[in-house]
C-alpha cells in the first residue's frame, strides 16, 4: 500500500507553534536582547556585548544571593526528603484512614503561594501570631522581621510545611506499589525493619524520589512569592534569594541589562543543575 | 526439623465470619510428621497458601493451635518458628548481588561469615547460579530469579520445615525436573519436614510420599499416591487425581447391589446400614472393562493417547470413560463390566465403607 504524504497537515500545528512562540520564545528573546544592550531611555539602545554578564558574575551582591539560594535549597531538600519518606512510611497502607491521610496531605499543596506567605506572616508575628507568641513565651527571643536567624527559620519552616506533602505523596505511591510477597519474604528471611527499608522500600521508591527531589530542587531554586510575602527579602538582605534579587534589580532599580543577564545566568544554572542531578540519578540506576 | 501439628485450625480473612462460607480454611486438623515430604494438592482458591502462611507465621489463624514437636507456637513470630518458605512468584532483593541475596537470611541470623560463604557456595552450585554469583539480581530472567528465591529457602539447612508454594511455576520443564530431583536429594540428606504446594497432580504424585488433597478450605484426604488412586475418600479426589478422573454416577443401593437406570451393579460388599444422602457410585476408568459381555453402552469417541486408549461412551444416558490397552480391539456391540475391586460408594460425596 502506498502512503500518501500530505504536508498540509503541518498547518494544523501552526496555532500551537504561534502560541509557544508568544509564550516562551519571544519573551526569552527580549531578555536576551536586553542582556547585551544598554539603554538611556527614549528607546535608544547600544550594543554592549557581554559586559552585563561580566558585571553580574563579578558582583559580590550576586554571589551573596546565589549562596543564600543554594543554602535554602540544600536545607529544604535535606529536611523535606527524609521527612517526607518518614511520613509516607508511617501512613497506613490500607483501610479507611488512607483516604483521610491523602486528603490531609494534599491540603497544603492546594493553597496558593501568596496565601501561604500571608498565612505564615500572621502566624509568626511575635506579638499576636500563635507561632511567634509561643516561641517568645518559651523564653526564646524570636522576631522574623528583625532577626536574620528567625527569618530563615520561618522561611524554611514555611516551605517544609507547604511542600513536604509532595514528597510524601510521591514516596507513598512508590510504597504502595510493593507487592505483599516482598514483606513476607523479608519476614521469612529474618530481615530487620532497617533491612526492609534499605533493601525493599528504598529501591522501590528510588524512581519517584528522584522525581520528587528534582521537582523540589527546581521549585525551591526559583522560590519567590512565599519569602517575598513573608519577609520581603529581609531583614536587610538576609532572605534575598536569587529571584527576589532579580526583581529588585529589574523593577526596583531598573537595571534592565543587569537583570536580563542575571535571568539568563539563573535560567542556565537551573537547567544545568537539574540536568546533572537527573543524569546522576538515572545513571546509578542503569549500572545496577 | 520438627513434627507439625495443626490443631483444629480455622481461618477467616474477614473480621466477623458467620457461616462456613466466610472461612478460607474450614477446619484443618492434621499432623505433618517430622522429616516427611508432603505434597499439598488442590484447585485454585482452596486455601493452600493460607495454610502455608499459617504454618510459617505470616498469618495467625482465627481459631486453633499450631504445635511444633508438641510445643505451642501459635503466637510465635515467623522468625521464632525458624521456617523457610518459597513463594510462587520470585522475590529478590534487586540491589544485591546474587551471592548477597542467598547470604541475606544467614547474615540476618548472625551466622559466622565462613559458614555463610560455604553454605552460599553450596546452594549456588545446587541451583546452577554459580557463574552469576557476582551479578546484580536486577537484570536476571524470571526463572533465574525464582532460583534465587528457592536458594534463599534452601541455604538455611537447619530449619524446622521448608514450605514451597508452587515454586516452579515460572521455570521451564527441564529445569523443573532437575530442581525437583535436587529437592528430593536435599530432603533425604537433611531430613527437614517439607510441604510442597502444587496444582499439578503429576508433580505431586511423583514428588512426595504423602499427598494432601485440599478442597474448599478442607483437607479431604491424605495418603500415598496409591491410596488416593484406589480409595478416594471424597468424589473430588476421584475427579482431581487420575486422567481422566473417576466416573461418578448416582445410584440407588439395596444391600450388595446398586441400581442405575435399568442396570444392576454387583458391589464388593454392602455399604454400612443407615447410609443416607445422595448416594453415588465411583469407578475409575482403569476398572471399567470393555468387552462382549456386561451392560450395553454406545461409544462416542476413542482417544488414542499412546500407551492406552480412552474410550468415551454413553451408559444409561450418562457419560462414562474407560481405559483399554493399546492393542485391544473395541467390539462392535460394546458392553461394559465394573471390576469390583475398583468400586467405591459415596454418600454426600464422602466415601462409605463396605462390609464384606
Ligand atoms: N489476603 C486475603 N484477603 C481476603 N481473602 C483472601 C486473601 N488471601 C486469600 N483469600 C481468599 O481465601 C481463599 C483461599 O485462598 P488461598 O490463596 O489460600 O488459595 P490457594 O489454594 O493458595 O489458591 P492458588 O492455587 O490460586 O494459589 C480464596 O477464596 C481467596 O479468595
Ligand atoms: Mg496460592
Amino acid at each position: 500500500m502506498d502512503k500518501t504524504w500530505n504536508n498540509k497537515a503541518w498547518f494544523m500545528v501552526l496555532p500551537v507553534l504561534v502560541l509557544v512562540a508568544f509564550n516562551a520564545i519571544i519573551p526569552l528573546m527580549t531578555v536576551v536582547n536586553y542582556s547585551v544592550q544598554e539603554t538611556f531611555g527614549n528607546n535608544l539602545f547600544f550594543f554592549e556585548g557581554v559586559k552585563w554578564f561580566q558585571e553580574v558574575l563579578n558582583s559580590p551582591r550576586f554571589h551573596a544571593s546565589l549562596l543564600r539560594q543554594f543554602a535554602f535549597t540544600g536545607l529544604i531538600l535535606l529536611i523535606e526528603v527524609p521527612l517526607g519518606v518518614a511520613v509516607a512510611l508511617a501512613m497506613p497502607r490500607s483501610g479507611p484512614w488512607v483516604a483521610v491521610c491523602l486528603v490531609l496531605m494534599s491540603l497544603p499543596l492546594l493553597i496558593p503561594w501568596n496565601v501561604v506567605g500571608a498565612m505564615w506572616n500572621i502566624f509568626a508575628l511575635p506579638d499576636i501570631g500563635l507561632l511567634g507568641y509561643v516561641i517568645n513565651a518559651m523564653g526564646i527571643s524570636y522576631n522574623f522581621t528583625s532577626q536574620p536567624l528567625s527569618a530563615w527559620f520561618t522561611v524554611v519552616l514555611m516551605d517544609v510545611w507547604h511542600w513536604t506533602s509532595l514528597v510524601v505523596l510521591l514516596a507513598y505511591a512508590g510504597l504502595v506499589s510493593i507487592p505483599d510477597a516482598y514483606y513476607q519474604a523479608a519476614k521469612i528471611d529474618g530481615a530487620s525493619r532497617w533491612s526492609v527499608f534499605r533493601f525493599i522500600q528504598l529501591p522501590k521508591m528510588k524512581r519517584v524520589l528522584t522525581i520528587a527531589m528534582l521537582l523540589r530542587f527546581m521549585d525551591s531554586f526559583m522560590v519567590y512569592t512565599e519569602p517575598f510575602v513573608l519577609t520581603g527579602g529581609g531583614p536587610g538582605n538576609a532572605t534575598t534569594f536569587l529571584s527576589i534579587d532579580l526583581v529588585k534589580a529589574a523593577l526596583g532599580e531598573f537595571n534592565l541589562g543587569i537583570a536580563a543577564a542575571m535571568s539568563i545566568i539563573y535560567f542556565l544554572m537551573t537547567l544545568l543543575v537539574s540536568w546533572l542531578f537527573y543524569t546522576l540519578m538515572t545513571q546509578s540506576e542503569a549500572e545496577g | 526439623m520438627a513434627r507439625i501439628d495443626c490443631h483444629h485450625i480455622r481461618h477467616a480473612y474477614g473480621p466477623h465470619p458467620k457461616s462456613d462460607k466466610d472461612y478460607a480454611l474450614k477446619e484443618v486438623h492434621h499432623a505433618f510428621e517430622d522429616g516427611g515430604a508432603y505434597a499439598l494438592l488442590g484447585p485454585s482458591g482452596c486455601g493452600k497458601t493460607t495454610l502455608l502462611n499459617i504454618i510459617s507465621g505470616l498469618l495467625y489463624p482465627s481459631h486453633g493451635e499450631l504445635l511444633f514437636d508438641g510445643k505451642d507456637v501459635t503466637n510465635l513470630s515467623t522468625q521464632e518458628r525458624n521456617i523457610a518458605q518459597v513463594f510462587q512468584f520470585p522475590v529478590i532483593y534487586d540491589t544485591m548481588t546474587v551471592y548477597d541475596n542467598l547470604a541475606f537470611p544467614l547474615r540476618n541470623r548472625g551466622v559466622p561469615e565462613p559458614d555463610v560463604d560455604r553454605k552460599v557456595r553450596d546452594t549456588l552450585e545446587m541451583t546452577g547460579l554459580a557463574d552469576m554469583a557476582k551479578r546484580r539480581a536486577r537484570g536476571l530472567t524470571a526463572d533465574q530469579k525464582q532460583k534465587i528465591s528457592l536458594g534463599r529457602g534452601l541455604v538455611r539447612s537447619d530449619v524446622n520445615a521448608i514450605l514451597f508454594d508452587e515454586p516452579l511455576t515460572v521455570i521451564d520443564p527441564h529445569m523443573k525436573w532437575v530442581l525437583r530431583s535436587q529437592l528430593k536429594q536435599l530432603h533425604r540428606r537433611f531430613g527437614f519436614t517439607m510441604v510442597y504446594v502444587t496444582h499439578d497432580q503429576t508433580e505431586a504424585l511423583t514428588f512426595a510420599e504423602n499427598v494432601v488433597v485440599m478442597y474448599e478450605g478442607e483437607i479431604v484426604q491424605i495418603g500415598s499416591p496409591a491410596e488416593l488412586f484406589e480409595r478416594p475418600k471424597h468424589t473430588f479426589v476421584g475427579y482431581f487425581i487420575g486422567s481422566p478422573g473417576m466416573n461418578v454416577m448416582p445410584v440407588a443401593v439395596e444391600g450388595r447391589s446398586a441400581r442405575l437406570g435399568s442396570q444392576t451393579i454387583e458391589l464388593p460388599g454392602a455399604p454400612k446400614a443407615g447410609t443416607t444422602g445422595v448416594i453415588e457410585l465411583g469407578i475409575r476408568p482403569e476398572y471399567v472393562r470393555l468387552g462382549a459381555s456386561g451392560m450395553p453402552v454406545s461409544i462416542r469417541k476413542v482417544e488414542d493417547i499412546g500407551r492406552h486408549k480412552v474410550v468415551r461412551a454413553s451408559f444409561e444416558g450418562r457419560d462414562i470413560a474407560a481405559i483399554v490397552g493399546e492393542d485391544e480391539v473395541i467390539p462392535a456391540d460394546p458392553k461394559i463390566a465394573f471390576d469390583p475391586a475398583g468400586i467405591n460408594i459415596y454418600a454426600d460425596s464422602w466415601r462409605v465403607e463396605m462390609g464384606g
